[in-house]
């Protein structure tokens, strides 16, 4: 049975015959297909499908998510303050400090480097699945460049077009501030001294599956979106070459992973960074968001640790959930996880993007064996969650509704003062039924995904239009309205 | 001031604005040519066709027979060619597709529904005729223009991508008076000429000189106020390129794209329209030298500075 915040929902769309519906389901396919709103799979542009049913959370329970995720957010941030400075949490034996050197993404390039007004997390998004009891979890962190908002800001444009009518039942928060939200915390990140920062966003280029994101992102904050051949290092400043010559570069919002950002210090056959960077970054002229070596933050080894950081750090208890984890260095859990794997999901600590997990319940012999195998061999490499059953939610399939897993990334903005986060966020939904993995690139589709006012703000809201009406506007004006020529009707000629 | 732009982004909108004309203006010309083809009971259809690869640029076989369908083929259905229709239009949206955040929304789903419809208007031309094909690649362009117009600023982006446009009418225009010369049996009257050149119903209003040869390649060259004529394209041309110096902040250098463009506008303008026509392979040969040589010279001035990056070693380290 659906919650009863879907009855309106579905209440309408029972009105629409399913020819209407279908022809509908299809308008939202092609303005997408118009707009070029795609992700790239394996080279091919494919469309990442919208539903047509919202998801929908109230007031209420965005209030704690919410709250929950910025708690997150700032403890990881001070995390990684932490160990890229003086490693007190390290000192403190709250995290095992071989658990950051064998961190894959751990940059020990980064030792030190540190810009006076930026936070390292500037966008995160942290992974939310709903359990069994309807609890909000923590699924994943994702600290390093995590993408979807434009898909947040795409689906609703889209829904506001094709489905008017839904809205006109629900109070529902907007998206369209995030960029501007982004736009202020860069800024407010620029070096020291830097007045009127020149602000990019970097892309690795057109074959990048987030490329339409970037150059979303690029355009609604008005700057400029470039690639790393745009751009040159000269005496520790970063450059841009452009018609008039070479103009510094402030701020980079980068779209563009650690390993392939600057090939003096990372992979020297990147073609995609910018020789010299990092020094630049290390000599404050010029800041880069997020911050170089966040993924240590989202190894999931150390999402085991998070509750601990959170009460180290902040000292407060976490508000929000973990999926119960088993960490597989230690003997005991490995041999819990490995005699009985079919109940578990293994996942590599460094993975994304849904590749290289093992759902137990859904695996078969010969890919548990070889999965028993791996973790006996690098139990650093894995963890492994209890199988949760993702909460459904109501989805158009096959020209009729029927449940679907969802998870939930909401999207954080931390300017460095404090963390906004995004009222909504990408909801994904597995379209093969009883699928859990929600990956856009494994079948996944998306929904609109409606926060919905809490009934003082619609109030309040309501006051300031009533107000505004008042304020009569004088009417149009309108002059003679005359038709030239023979009516075009009365005439046989064309 | 303006604040320049990135390179890479003034080099794609500059080729977009080349490769939607080319595509409009390769449309036109195909078409009024498989028209005459079909109409002309006399004509040779393959020396018709070869002359159309001539003015196009694309080379053929000189051994084996072309007919329509390898015109359709290779001058307008071949995606890997940018000379071609398709492949012109498909060049137009690669170089969209990395300069989405300069072009507006509109001008980007306009030439990006343009692609995805490419197949279904090609199958609905084998149905009922290439002309059909022509027809929505005229409308597409013609669409395109009117949005470049009318939903982005008149800013710097804007002049690059009219930079790119005219050049490229230039380049056709002469191509096109170039098929007269290339082999004068062969190829098409003077009316087809104008037709090829959208130019047919402006010349008649223009003129009362009806098919005369001189007064149509005086139409076509040095008319002031018909946008496809080799003089109105050069004009154009050249003030974008002013606008593009005053904005830069490097006006005190020489622009040498600027110099070679306002030279031949000048030239055409004080060309004697009386010896147009004898000087006409003189003329053509000149534009065609115009349009490469400013090709390199804006590339080189504005889309590929090169900035030496000094290695040295670390101080203080």
């Amino acid at each position: 049975m659906p919650r009863p915040v879907y009855k309106e929902i579905v209440d309408i769309l029972v009105n629409f015959n399913a020819v209407d519906l279908r022809s509908r389901f299809d308008q939202l396919g092609r303005t997408f297909a118009e707009r070029g709103v795609t992700f790239a799979l394996g080279g091919e542009e494919r469309p990442f499908p919208l539903d047509l049913i919202p998801r929908i959370i109230t007031a209420v329970e965005w209030g704690e998510l919410a709250a929950g995720i910025r708690q997150r957010v700032l403890a990881l941030e001070a995390f990684l303050d932490d160990v890229y400075s003086h490693g007190k949490c390290l000192d403190d034996h709250i995290v095992p400090r071989s658990l950051v050197t064998s961190s894959p993404h751990f940059r020990r390039e980064a030792m030190g480097i540190d810009s006076d007004n930026a936070s390292r997390i500037t966008v995160s998004g942290i992974d939310i699945i709903r359990d069994e009891e309807g609890k909000f979890r923590v699924l994943e962190d994702n600290v390093r460049i995590p993408s979807g908002v434009s898909y947040v800001i795409e689906n609703r444009r889209a829904m506001t077009q094709s489905f008017g009518t839904l809205f006109s039942h629900h109070r529902v928060h907007p998206v369209d501030e995030y960029p501007a939200r982004l736009l202020a915390a860069l800024r407010r990140s620029a070096p020291e001294g830097v007045r009127d920062p020149t602000i990019v966003v970097l892309t690795p280029g057109v074959h990048n599956s987030a490329y339409f994101e970037h150059v979303l992102l690029a355009r609604l904050m008005g700057v400029e979106l470039v690639e790393g051949s745009d751009l040159l290092v000269l005496g520790n400043n970063v450059l841009m070459r452009t018609t008039h010559g070479e103009r510094p570069v402030h701020v980079i919002y980068r779209r563009v992973d650690d390993e392939w950002l600057d090939p003096l210090h990372f992979r020297p056959d990147s073609i995609l960074g910018v020789a010299g960077l990092v020094n630049a970054a290390r000599a404050k002229t010029v800041t880069i968001a997020n911050a170089i070596g966040n993924g240590v933050a989202d190894d999931k080894l150390l999402y085991t640790y998070v509750p601990d950081l959170i009460r180290y750090y902040l000292n407060e208890e976490p508000l929000l959930h973990n999926v119960e984890s088993f960490r597989l260095e230690d003997p005991d859990s490995l041999h819990e996880v490995i005699e009985h794997l079919e109940k578990y999901v293994v996942k590599p600590v460094d993975g994304s993007g849904g590749k290289g997990i093992v759902i137990g319940p859904q695996a078969d012999e010969a890919t548990l064996t070889a999965m028993r195998k791996t973790l006996l061999h690098d139990p650093r490499g894995f963890i492994a969650q209890r199988t949760v059953a993702l909460s459904t939610v109501p989805t158009f399939v096959n020209n009729h509704l029927a449940p679907r897993h969802v998870d939930l990334r909401p999207f954080a903005i931390n300017d460095g003062k404090d963390v906004w986060v995004l009222p909504g966020g990408l909801t994904r939904v597995a379209l093969p039924e009883g699928a859990l993995v929600v990956n856009s690139s494994q079948g996944g589709g998306s929904k609109d995904t409606w926060v919905l006012a809490d009934e003082s703000e619609i109030a309040r809201e309501a006051e300031v239009m009533r107000t505004n009406a008042a304020r009569l506007l004088s009417p149009p004006v309108n002059g003679a309205f005359r038709q030239y020529g023979p009516d075009p009707d009365s005439s046989g000629d064309q | 001031m303006s604040r320049g732009m990135l390179s890479r982004l003034a080099e794609a909108l500059y080729w977009i604005g080349r490769y939607v004309e080319r595509a409009d203006d390769t449309a036109r010309i195909v078409d009024a040519y498989i028209h005459r083809i079909a109409e002309d009971p006399f004509g040779d259809p393959d020396a018709a066709c070869r002359s159309l690869f001539a003015i196009l640029g694309t080379k053929i076989d000189p051994d084996t027979p072309v007919s329509r369908e390898n015109v359709l083929s290779e001058l307008v259905y071949d995606q890997t060619n940018p000379s071609a229709i398709t492949g012109a239009l498909l060049a137009a949206h690669e170089n969209a597709r990395r300069a989405r955040e300069v072009i507006s929304s509109e001008m980007w789903v306009c030439l990006n529904s343009t692609r995805n419809d490419l197949g279904a208007q090609r199958s609905e031309a084998t149905r009922v005729g290439s002309a059909s094909y022509m027809k929505f690649i005229r409308e597409r362009s013609a669409l395109f223009a009117g949005l470049t117009d009318a939903t982005i600023s008149h800013d710097e982006a804007w002049q690059y991508l009219i930079l790119g446009r005219s050049l490229e009418r230039i380049d056709m225009t002469a191509r096109l008076l170039e098929s007269r010369l290339l082999a004068a049996e062969h190829s098409p009257d003077w009316l087809t000429l104008l037709r090829a050149a959208g130019a047919m119903e402006s010349y008649l209003r223009a003129s009362s000189s009806g098919s005369d040869p001189a007064a149509i390649v005086t139409f076509l060259l040095l008319d002031r106020t018909f946008p496809r004529s080799a003089f109105h394209s050069l004009n154009v041309a050249d003030r974008c390129l002013e606008e593009l110096t005053v904005a830069g902040s490097r006006s005190d250098t020489v622009n040498q794209a600027r110099r070679t463009i306002g030279f031949a506008r000048t030239r055409l303008e004080y060309s004697d329209p009386r010896s147009v026509l004898s000087e006409l392979q003189d003329l053509l040969d000149f534009l065609e030298q115009t349009c490469a040589t400013a090709n390199n010279e804006i590339t080189a001035h504005y889309f590929r500075q090169v900035v030496a990056v000094p290695w040295e070693s670390e101080q203080g380290t």
